[in-house]
């Protein structure tokens, strides 16, 4: 305690020691800060890792001394915590220089919170308490050792003043690494009150894909502004992709593609399903393509008649599809199963030692879907902030916001909006051909018009045209409508007594939502900050192309 | 991306531009439905028949529908998603009446109709009154989308409560409530008492519709106001009572249909409201939106057809693809012929 309070009072020049120890290795603090982010990230995180390896040093050291039975080697190299925690840390530790400006008494709480949640993660994820409590101080120590340090050479060097990138980095990296590591944790979780069960990582692959679809959608809808009702037929023309180029569907043919572990004389067409689902995003953009051409250029409400027209023609289509003129096309009301599933073969399988699947729906867990449709969400994430950044999503705002100004500064009106339909029928397909691989079948009744409003309902829900607000609202009602809905039902019904099937009034839930915010926070729940000014101002949507006036 | 030809750039405003291959192509259509029809009459004349009157009588019941969507679109440019859910709540309304009266096993029908009527138009059209005053007011300055979004939740809405209602199977009654003799006969065809009522019923209302939009003070605020809200204010016509005027007129013409449609197909859901909603929608399109007789004439294209495909066997996709066939319509008519066969106007065209 004494060597503490010591080291304490003395900090100044313990960091002065430090800096001038780093500057007699060649790297003085003000080249060290000069350094690219990454750079310093990757000295935090070796920091890190060194005190994490002297902690599990100095605990097993007490546990051979004071621990019964305890024997061995005092270092023990646990592989799997340290690159748990090395990619934990990496993702959690935000730069280094945004630290020595905050005060420490922010400095250690934050550093204490970080270092719990590293820990938790990486305990979770390695299913190991001690390297969860390893991590925990390793991270702690690292993220508040700098700025301690730091206080010794503070006059020296005065630090450009900046905050630390919360919003922008450090929460979404927080969620990313707790969506990386759900599988493990998410057996272990708690019951949310009257919701019912932590989602499942079954329930947690449903909700990615529906996340992915309201991307898409929010691409249509929040970013250029034209409403889409029949989002559905997106995705129900990527599901149908998947299922007819690896099924037995087609049995007059026998194609095979790249189909790893499905038999050579299997008739039908199999075409490997990571193929498809990029196959099934393009097919489906160009049928947005398509749709889109003769109807972009009515007006928003007509538009938004138009999609639904059509949302409402694909299940029909779907249904009556095993007929057309004698061909069986959709299988009808039977819908089509099995679809073949992604996976890697055995050959890649074996390699990895399992880590790539031969074959996702034969591992027993749908862990390997899970993570794939992550990756595959990160991907529609990514690419739609891009294009949100991009000249074409600038063009996009500036058709919403006033479309006759928009194309007298130049702005390309129908090609801008078909790009629009076509970005957001994209990541439709690919949704859609993913939950066909998942649920290895797809019926008609998959996709009613309900379930275009539900996607739809997800978008307002978080917020028009706010990515992060649409991805939160989307997975909470995923949530809702596959485990909460239902479990909610049987809370009340348990509590109140009483017999309501609350999935059964799922529409009128979703009803009530559209209206409550439609009215009382048109924004959504976290608005993009154009969107709430363009609601408060009023935009000025008279269509430039108006047929009838 | 640099360099936009001023070609693509600038919006090109034409506004009957048609080009030639269309027509053509339009041309053709007309003559593949005609030879299609022929082809039918041919084949079975009696039945023809039978579903021509048939699918006039749906029709004149889709029309009542169809004006409701016209009028509040001719005065707020708002498709009211929520119109056929209220219509469907009417006809609930009037299947529970049916068993509260005690109809088919001591009331006589003819009796009970008007008070019927009565009962269930107040109910359909107090419940469009309020839902426009709760829903849609608030958002008269937002964005255009914003009132249509929050008719699909309207929508949405109505129909849980017809599903906590009635439940989710389909609400039926007895099927000769309405007197179903026949009045006259062309072959096969059977013109019957129930397909008079549902005239008897539908044509008064569509005079009395006219002459309210045409003739009435009232109607003459509607008009002003579908033409220019700002413009009506400063005449002194209270913008918001007219606007809630029209729904209530709106709701009233959907009570009708709902008792009507109830009687004669005898047979209600929860989700029936969702489909004939878009059905009349398409005729107030096909019509041309806003535009009262298009919707009268577009309800009676949409009936026949429905009809026709449903009944027809030469030729005929059959009832699986109505709704495909009444969508496509939908689409078609929007994307080629957006001003309808009548072509698009506010009530003040009448």
């Amino acid at each position: 305690m004494r060597f503490l309070s010591e080291l304490w009072a003395n900090r100044r020049n313990v960091g002065a020691l430090w800096w001038r120890g780093l500057g007699e290795l060649g790297l003085p603090r003000d080249r060290f800060h000069s350094l690219p982010g990454w750079q310093q990230r990757a000295a935090k995180v070796a920091l890190g890792g060194a005190v994490a390896f002297l902690v599990s040093v100095v605990v097993n050291t007490l546990e051979r001394f004071f621990g019964q039975g305890a024997s061995g080697s005092i270092v023990t190299f646990d592989r799997s915590a340290y690159i748990a925690f090395a990619v934990v840390a990496l993702l959690l530790i935000p730069e280094w220089k945004a630290l020595p400006v905050l005060p420490l008494k922010l400095v250690i709480p934050g550093a204490l919170l970080v270092g719990g949640v590293a820990g938790l993660v990486t305990g979770l994820a390695t299913d190991n308490t001690r390297n969860g409590v390893i991590a925990s101080v390793g991270t702690v120590l690292a993220l508040a050792a700098p700025p301690w340090l730091a206080g010794g050479a503070h006059e020296h060097v005065p630090l450009p003043a900046r905050r630390m990138p919360v919003g922008r980095k450090v929460v979404p990296l927080a969620a990313l690494a707790l969506a990386i590591t759900f599988p493990y944790y998410a057996p272990h979780m708690f019951t949310i009150p009257v919701f019912g069960a932590f989602p499942s990582v079954e329930t947690a692959v449903y909700m990615l894909v529906f996340i992915m679809m309201a991307v898409g959608l929010n691409v249509v809808v929040g970013y250029a502004g034209l409403l889409d009702l029949g989002y559905v037929a997106f995705y129900a023309m990527g599901a149908y992709t998947a299922a007819w180029f690896a099924s037995l569907q087609f049995p007059q043919t026998k194609i095979h593609f790249g189909a790893i572990g499905i038999d050579p004389n299997l008739e039908g067409i199999h075409i490997t399903p990571w193929l498809l689902f990029a196959l099934a995003g393009v097919l489906t953009a160009i049928i947005g393509v398509i749709i889109g051409l003769p109807t972009l250029r009515l007006r928003g409400d007509y538009l938004a008649i138009v999609t639904l027209g059509f949302g409402e023609i694909m299940p029909q289509v779907a249904r009556n599809g095993n007929d057309l003129g004698g061909f069986n096309l959709t299988g009808g009301p039977q819908g089509i199963t099995p679809i073949d599933a992604p996976g890697f073969g055995n050959h890649l399988a074996k390699w990895t030692d399992g880590f790539l699947p031969s074959n996702y729906l034969t591992t027993g867990s749908a862990n390997a879907f899970y993570w794939t449709a992550l990756l595959i969400l990160l991907f529609t994430i990514f690419c739609s902030i891009r294009l949100r950044d991009s000249r074409l999503g600038r063009a996009w705002v500036a058709i919403r916001e006033d479309e006759v100004a928009a194309s007298a500064m130049g702005v390309p009106l129908m090609r801008t909006k078909t790009w629009a339909y076509a970005c957001g029928a994209f990541f439709g397909g690919i949704a859609g051909a993913y939950f066909a691989a998942y649920k290895s079948s797809t019926f008609p009744q998959d996709f009613f018009f309900n379930i275009s409003v539900f996607i739809l309902c997800m978008v307002i829900l978080g917020g028009m045209g706010n990515i992060w607000g649409v991805i939160l609202g989307a997975a909470f009602l995923a949530y809702l409508n596959q485990e909460g809905l239902a479990n909610t039902g049987a809370w009340l019904n348990q509590h109140f007594s009483t017999n309501i099937d609350v999935p059964e009034y799922s529409g009128g839930i979703y009803g009530v939502i559209i209206v409550v915010i439609m009215l009382l926070r048109p924004q959504g729940l976290i608005p993009s900050a154009r969107r709430k000014r363009e609601l408060e101002l009023g935009t000025h949507d008279e269509p430039a192309y108006d047929v009838a006036h | 991306m640099a360099t936009q030809t001023a070609d693509e750039a600038l919006p090109k405003f034409r506004r009957s531009y048609r080009p030639a291959p269309l027509q053509a192509l339009s041309v053709a259509f007309v003559a593949i439905l005609a030879v299609w029809l022929i082809g039918n009459l041919v084949t079975e004349p009696s039945h023809w028949v039978y579903l021509l009157l048939q699918g006039l009588t749906y029709g004149m019941v889709y029309a009542l529908i169809a004006l409701g969507y016209s009028l509040v679109y001719g005065i707020l440019e708002l498709i009211n998603f929520a119109h056929g859910d209220v219509f469907m709540l009417g006809a609930m309304m009037t299947t529970t009446l049916v068993g509260a009266f005690g109809l088919g096993v001591h009331g006589s029908v003819l009796v009970w109709i008007l008070p019927m009527l009565i009962i269930v138009a107040v109910f359909t059209g107090a419940l469009n009154t309020f839902i426009e005053v709760v829903a849609y007011r608030p958002l008269r300055g937002a964005p255009r989308l914003a009132p249509l979004i929050t008719a699909i939740g309207i929508s949405f809405i109505l129909q849980t409560v017809g599903l906590v209602w009635k439940g989710p199977a389909p609400v039926s009654i007895r099927d000769n409530i309405l007197p179903s003799g026949q009045i006259f006969r062309i072959g096969d065809g059977n013109f019957a008492w129930n397909q008079l009522i549902v005239f008897i019923v539908t044509l008064p209302t569509l005079v009395l519709l006219v002459w309210l939009v045409q003739k009435t003070k009232q109607g003459k605020a509607m008009r002003a106001v579908a033409q220019d809200k700002d413009a009506a204010a400063i005449m002194g016509i209270d913008v918001n009572r007219t606007i809630s005027f029209t729904f209530l007129i709106a709701g009233l013409l959907a009570g009708f249909a709902g008792v009507i449609y109830a009687l004669f197909v005898t047979n209600v859901q929860f989700d029936t409201g969702f489909r004939l909603g878009l059905f009349a929608f398409t005729a107030a399109v096909l019509g041309g939106i806003g535009n009262l007789p298009g919707a009268v004439l577009g309800a009676l294209c949409i009936g026949l057809i429905e009809q026709f495909n449903n009944g027809l066997t030469w030729h005929t996709p059959g009832t699986d693809w109505t709704n495909t066939i009444i969508f496509a319509i939908l689409i078609l008519i929007l994307v080629f012929r957006p001003e309808g066969l009548l072509g698009e106007r506010t009530p003040e065209g009448g």
